[in-house]
């Protein structure tokens, strides 16, 4: 079984993609259980065909000490797995610490277990690594390899080379190491080369070039991933394209995060400054 | 126990210093240095000692936590506030009465929550989702099966963690509540006393005192009936002290109005305001509230004692000669008459005893330095004193407190921003203060620890197992004073050791009865032969012998 986390700023595309993603796996026959680690409980919408109406926590403060996985596990598309950790509302309580407990009794529960058959795990997770608790997954070898969807935007990358850091720090510990970035294009000058370089700078890959597309919208609108909602259609082939690459990636790194001076002058290289 | 080091005859205090920092690393030893200080047996020439700032990571400390201060010492022994401690169980069941603070209800049908231990028992999910609905719930609850005068909210670490609001919580629940029954006034108020605020529990005190005259003080303008009214603070009531010192007021003709907080109730502090005096016993946990009444009623504090005979005597003639009634005083001078024999007859029969041995105490904000004079008394020497919490003035007297550096962990404490209250300040007292000072009464002071001390004994902040094993070592001293995480490691070195915060089981050892009872629990502890059997007889005259069966 593989572990996968996927990371990125905030708004980036981390569900939309993932969900994509998990769909051309689930489609090449892959037996894949997605986790969303984000208080909003939104990462497996698409592949539900709406919300999830039973978190982790939410299901462990009713039922108490009497949970169940089939209480918090799903079925989506093409037999996905869905769990979400759910958590507070914003403004108060602690996100952080809702993801620990939530990953834990996933693992107490047996969700990981060899008689599931599982080939992959991915963990969907919030935005930037704030604290200790979105670390989680990264941590204590639950993933083994992280995926971080950036654009040609500054902060997005600022945040890619950011959550590096956080890689790096737990790579020992945990074993976890860097899969290659995958760019969800905004149309941005020079993109995929710039992201090419800043992969390379980083000592991974861009593992794939995802291009912007209305469709995207359109399914999502529909509660669907594009593979689902239009096989047919080319971005349908782009996310079967990424789910290939990272079914056959074999390129696992420790990366070395940019000085921020280092970054910045990348992006002016090529050509954001003009 | 056998050492390689001089005994301590021949040792300097300052190669005691010496010895004591030899072992730290560079830096450590450099900061524990400023604070070990040698008296010098006069004000003047008082050493400057560092306090009041972090322990070093790694040193076992004697100190407790900002939550500890708050709710444990100042406002633990109120018998008629729900006290809720909002957090993890633990917090709220292990600082539950274990200070020995006792309470007496004037008749049965008085409130008295000491016995019950409220918290909210927040668990994994509350630090998740966060702990305010679970609060407002238990404010209900406590309300509802009480109905009491006052519900106080006690902050523990993670609540700050993941910031719940509590001031929010208690404020919508004292609009709510007093809403639902407008003829039962109930006060709801918080404290942010989380308890890794401040550097020690200290801090704690500091947010209990800002809170209590937030809230409370002033809430009530009726006068307490009586002549002489005034109030204690910073006397906690453990083993009866309260009790001895209300009796001696009693038979005085003083009214106490309330004590801050031993054997008091919430009605008493809201009229703590109609006092015409402040006296301070504990001058580290409470200067606060008296500086902020002066400042606000213009009621004037100085320091008391009630602890040592001389002591007591000599407070309550100040007592008296405040209010400077003749009646007054000839009451007070014929209380101590009726108390010196008995104190005078059990020290004749202890002393001769208790004469040359020696002490160290290191407990308190002012404990410390209060206990001293009791073993004065009984003609011991105090070789070395310290506290856990305490601050520069406590230590060398408030006349430094201008040069007192404010560092970050204290600037971290409110300060509250206090003014005359136009309508209630009385204007009178400032004119017998102006009198008495003419004639050398001293008010707002407090003279600190160590001019107090004799010349070439120490003073030691923020004592450490590692350094209080190295003065016993050094020392052997007769008796060791300090909290009950130090009871044991002292006891095993063969060194009596007496709790002077819970006072083990024993008690009261306030007023003159007080100083009785303690004259004879430090005999019985000190001529004891129970400690030359400490060491273990093996250590001496092994009990098997063997060989290796190679050799």
């Amino acid at each position: 079984m593989r572990k996968v986390a996927i990371y990125g700023k905030g708004g980036i595309g981390k569900s939309t993609t993932t969900q994509n993603t998990v769909a051309g796996l689930a489609e090449m026959g892959k037996n894949v259980m997605v986790v969303g680690c984000d208080p909003k409980a939104d990462s497996t919408r698409l592949l539900l065909g709406g919300l999830s109406q039973a978190t982790v926590l939410d299901t462990l403060r009713e039922e108490g000490e009497d949970v169940e996985l089939d209480d918090v596990c799903l079925k989506g598309y093409a037999g996905t797995t869905c769990v979400e950790s759910g958590g507070p509302e914003p403004g108060v309580g602690c996100a952080g610490r809702g993801i620990i407990t939530s990953i834990n009794l996933l693992e107490q529960l047996g969700a990981y277990k060899q008689e599931k058959e599982l080939d992959y795990v991915f963990y969907d997770v919030l935005g930037d690594v704030v604290c200790g608790g979105f670390a989680m997954p990264i941590r204590e070898g639950k993933a083994q390899e992280i995926y971080i969807v950036v654009s040609g935007e500054m902060m997005a990358m600022y945040a890619a080379n950011n959550i590096c850091k956080g890689i790096v720090k737990y790579a020992d510990a945990g074993g976890v190491r860097l899969g290659g970035l995958i760019c969800n294009s905004r149309n941005v000058d020079n993109e995929r080369q710039m992201i090419e370089e800043l992969a390379k700078r980083l000592g991974t890959q861009m593992i794939h070039f995802v291009p912007r597309e209305n469709q995207v919208q359109r399914a999502e609108i529909n509660r669907k991933t594009v593979i689902d909602f239009s096989p047919e259609h080319a971005q349908a082939d782009e996310y079967r394209a990424l789910a290939k690459k990272v079914d056959q990636n074999e390129m696992f790194v420790i990366p070395k995060p940019l000085a921020i001076e280092e970054l910045e002058k990348l992006l002016i290289e090529y050509g954001i400054a003009n | 126990m056998s050492t390689k080091t001089k005994k301590r005859k021949e040792l300097t205090p300052d190669e005691v210093r010496q010895e004591l920092i030899k072992k730290y690393p560079p830096k450590v030893a450099r900061k524990r240095a400023k604070q070990i200080q040698v008296n010098t047996g006069e004000e003047a020439s008082t050493p400057e000692i560092l306090s009041n700032v972090r322990t070093i990571p790694g040193i076992i400390t004697m100190r407790g936590c900002s939550y500890a201060g708050c709710k444990g010492v100042v406002l633990g022994p109120t018998r008629d506030i729900v006290n809720i401690t909002h957090g993890p169980i633990g917090c709220g069941f292990y600082s539950w009465l274990t200070r020995r603070n006792q309470t007496q209800p004037p008749t049965e049908e008085h409130e008295n929550f000491l016995p019950y231990c409220f918290s909210t028992d927040m668990n994994e999910n509350d630090i998740v989702f966060g702990g305010m609905n679970k609060l407002r719930q238990a404010i209900r609850e406590a309300y509802d099966l009480f109905k009491p005068r006052a519900i106080a909210v006690f902050s523990t670490c993670p609540v700050g963690l993941i910031g719940d609001d509590v001031h929010a919580v208690a404020r919508e629940m004292k609009e709510t509540l007093n809403k639902e029954d407008p003829n039962h006034f109930v006060n709801v108020f918080a404290f942010s006393c989380e308890g890794y605020k401040g550097v020690s529990q200290s801090a704690g005190h500091h947010i209990a005192n800002n809170q209590i005259f937030t809230h409370v003080i002033g809430h009530n303008d009726e006068p307490k009936e009586g002549k002489y009214k005034i109030n204690v603070l910073g006397e906690y009531n453990i083993g009866g002290d309260a009790f001895v010192i209300e009796d001696l007021f009693e038979r005085c003709g003083l009214t106490l109005v309330s004590t801050f907080s031993g054997n008091s109730s919430i009605y008493d502090f809201e009229r703590a305001h109609t006092a015409d005096l402040n006296t301070i016993m504990c001058h580290r946990s409470i200067n606060y509230v008296a500086e902020m009444m002066e400042k606000k009623f213009g009621i004037p504090w100085f320091k008391v004692n009630f602890i040592g005979a001389v002591e007591t005597a000599k407070s309550l003639r100040k007592i008296a000669q405040y209010f400077g009634d003749k009646e007054l005083i000839e009451r007070v001078e014929k209380v101590i008459a009726e108390e010196m024999p008995a104190v005078e007859a059990a020290l004749a029969e202890i002393k001769p005893r208790t004469a040359g041995k020696t002490a160290m105490l290191f407990v308190g904000g002012s404990r410390a330095h209060h206990y001293q004079d009791l073993f004065k008394e009984m003609g011991m020497k105090t070789l070395a004193a310290g506290y856990e919490f305490a601050h520069r003035d406590d230590y060398e007297g408030r006349r430094v407190i201008p040069s007192i550096q404010v560092d970050a962990d204290s600037r971290n404490i409110e300060e509250l921003d206090v003014h005359k209250d136009d309508a209630r300040y009385k204007e009178s007292y400032e004119a017998r203060k102006k009198a008495l000072e003419a004639e050398g009464c001293e008010f707002s002071d407090y003279k600190g620890m160590m001019p107090e001390m004799e010349k070439d004994t120490l003073s030691i902040d923020d004592l450490n197992q590692f350094e209080a094993d190295k003065l016993i070592e050094l020392y052997k001293p007769d008796i060791f004073c300090a909290g009950i995480k130090e009871k044991f490691s002292i006891q095993k070195c063969g060194v009596p050791m007496k709790q002077l915060h819970s006072y083990d089981s024993g008690g009261p050892y306030a007023g003159f009865k007080g100083a009785i009872n303690f004259y004879k629990e430090i005999d019985r502890l000190v001529n004891s032969k129970v400690w030359s059997f400490v060491k273990a007889p093996w250590s001496t005259n092994p009990e098997l012998q063997a060989t290796y069966n190679w050799e």
